[in-house]
């Protein structure tokens, strides 16, 4: 993949890349967090044809957005390369008894062997959450384990029966 | 009225007008500096309605506007980024002095100004309008253009270049000798380099010594350390304007942009009274004369701008149309040509202030209709040429 790094004096950085289809796709990235997304003329490949500015909130959503699906896929990728361990993407249902409560309450690392590496939620991702981040219904866990510990985690996510209260 | 009331009353008139001229520019896709220009004028003496208590006023904080103008100039950018654009683009600055400012020494000479004179008005066609071109290129989404970075390496070279022309022009406008300018110059040299390289190894301490968490210490401490760096500048012969630069060039990258957020207002109230001041010092009956002559000297600098950004953007590898936009980009001039000329009027040379009113006028309105409307000129011979177009282009 070729992709070029460029700044512009008094602006920012410009990234520019070519991708398989051999369209060229710029990404400006302003000093004040706004952020611009240019395709390039066909006629003219200096020229940027069709730009899309993002103010700098839209420019986070789109990050997290991409940076979700990346990172699930470079954990596909990771379980690919080590035999044994298996990625999985598991949701906390709404109405689900681990709904407000604590992800060390899950006590999944003890009982299944599993580590959570990431809660999506929404647009966010929670990287490397701590045992005290607090579930929500929607929430979905980036786990890595044995396969036979990702079963037993999923079980034990779905089971009716409620946890064992906190000590 | 008395005078504190007639004071306030038209200063608010005044900034009430600012805001709709402001307006007004915004619509037509200009710059608002042409248009207070204008409004000044017929502010000042011998103009339509003359600003009676206010003006006073306006002269004293020009000053002001010009130190924050070249503060947040030297705010804009760091470093790395000047060392990255001096040696990509270091001849493109060359070509860009040589095309640009001898049009204005031979114009000033000719329109009859002295030989310091003269070198005021060199200043004023070379030096293009940062603030203008990079909000264009902004407005007409151009930013991703492969010229651009071409463009916005000539801007830095420019605004570095100016630190050391302005002391040189002082020193020259000072009636001082080779001798003097030479010193100033090697002085003004030493400064730049002293500063940027301290401000690589240490300007975390600067910022340290700045940062607050809130914006009014840092507002304080930034002007404070500012003005009292301006004045001295200012006091040792070399000029308030060079001071305030190396201020902000001293500021660490990473604290420059919240300096910028907090400055950027009052640099806009105090650059607007800088423009209307420098208006205001200007004989309106004293343009007209000189129009024909500024006219003439508008096309030709513009034709050695479009050059400048021909080469410049021939460096990069960008094809023909790129070129072109790049030149036009650039021919906007606009506050610096002000600065300089201000220093000369204010240095005694008050036949520059008409000739430079006449000539932003000008460029500052011509500059951004032609890059807006070169794209289309350029179309016709793209669509004609598709095939060398593309070549060229994916040669770089």
């Amino acid at each position: 993949m070729d992709l070029t790094e460029t700044l512009l004096p008094g602006v920012g950085v410009r990234y520019e890349l070519t991708t398989r289809s051999g369209r060229r796709l710029g990404i400006i990235v302003q000093r004040q967090g706004a952020a611009e997304l240019a395709v390039y003329d066909r006629n003219d490949p200096d020229k940027a044809s069709l730009v899309f500015h993002l103010a700098p909130e839209e420019v986070e959503a789109v990050a997290d957005i991409l940076g979700a699906t990346r990172m699930t896929q470079q954990f596909a990728d990771l379980s690919r390369e080590v035999p044994g361990l298996r990625s999985g993407r598991l949701a906390i249902r709404p109405g689900s008894i681990y709904e407000g409560r604590l992800l060390g309450d899950t006590k999944a690392r003890t009982l299944t062997g599993c580590s959570i590496v990431a809660v999506v939620r929404d647009r966010d991702v929670v990287t490397s959450p701590g045992p005290d981040e607090v579930l929500r219904g929607g929430d979905v866990l980036v786990v890595i384990g044995s396969s036979h510990g990702l079963e037993q985690l999923e079980d034990m996510l779905t089971d009716p029966r409620a946890p064992s209260p906190p000590s | 009225m008395d005078h504190v009331a007639a004071l306030l009353v038209e200063l608010g008139l005044l900034f009430l007008g600012l805001a709709g001229l402001g307006l007004l520019a915004r619509r037509l896709g200009l710059s608002p500096i042409p248009f207070i220009l204008v409004a000044a004028l017929a502010l000042g003496d011998g103009g339509v309605v003359p600003l009676e208590a206010a003006g006073p006023f306006v002269e004293l904080t020009a000053e002001i506007g010009v130190v924050l103008l070249l503060l947040t100039l030297g705010l804009e950018f760091s470093s790395a980024e000047l060392f990255a654009s001096l040696r990509r683009h270091g001849s493109s600055g060359l070509v860009d002095l040589l095309l640009n400012a001898p049009p204005g020494f031979v114009a000033g000479l000719l329109l009859g100004l002295s030989w310091q004179g003269s070198m005021a008005l060199a200043g004023v066609t070379w030096i293009s309008s940062s603030g203008i071109v990079a909000r264009l290129l902004s407005d007409l989404g151009r930013l991703g253009n492969r010229e651009t970075p071409a463009v916005l390496s000539v801007l830095v070279l420019e605004d570095v270049a100016m630190a050391l022309f302005l002391p040189l022009l002082v020193v020259a406008l000072a009636g001082g000798g080779p001798v003097q300018a030479v010193a100033g110059i090697a002085l003004a040299l030493a400064a730049v380099l002293t500063v940027l390289g301290a401000a690589h190894r240490h300007g975390h301490r600067l910022g340290r010594l700045l940062a607050h968490p809130e914006d009014e210490q840092v507002l304080l401490r930034l002007l404070g350390l500012t003005l009292l760096v301006a004045g001295v500048a200012q006091a040792a012969g070399a000029s308030a304007a060079v001071g305030a630069f190396l201020v902000g060039i001293a500021v660490p990258a990473s604290f420059a942009d919240r300096a910028r957020a907090i400055l950027g207002p009052l640099r806009d109230l105090f650059a607007a009274t800088f423009f209307v001041g420098f208006g205001l010092s200007t004989d309106p009956g004293a343009v007209l004369p000189v129009l024909p002559g500024v006219v003439l000297l508008a096309l030709v600098t513009t034709v050695t701008k479009l050059g400048t950004g021909w080469f410049a953007a021939r460096r990069d590898g960008v094809a023909v149309p790129g070129r072109l936009r790049a030149g036009a980009a650039l021919v906007a001039r606009g506050e610096f040509s002000i600065v300089i000329a201000g220093l000369a009027v204010t240095a005694g040379v008050v036949e520059v202030g008409p000739i430079a009113t006449g000539y932003v006028l000008v460029v500052a309105v011509a500059g951004p209709v032609l890059a807006r409307f070169i794209e289309p000129l350029t179309a016709g011979s793209v669509a004609r040429l598709p095939s060398r177009a593309a070549t060229a282009g994916s040669s770089g």
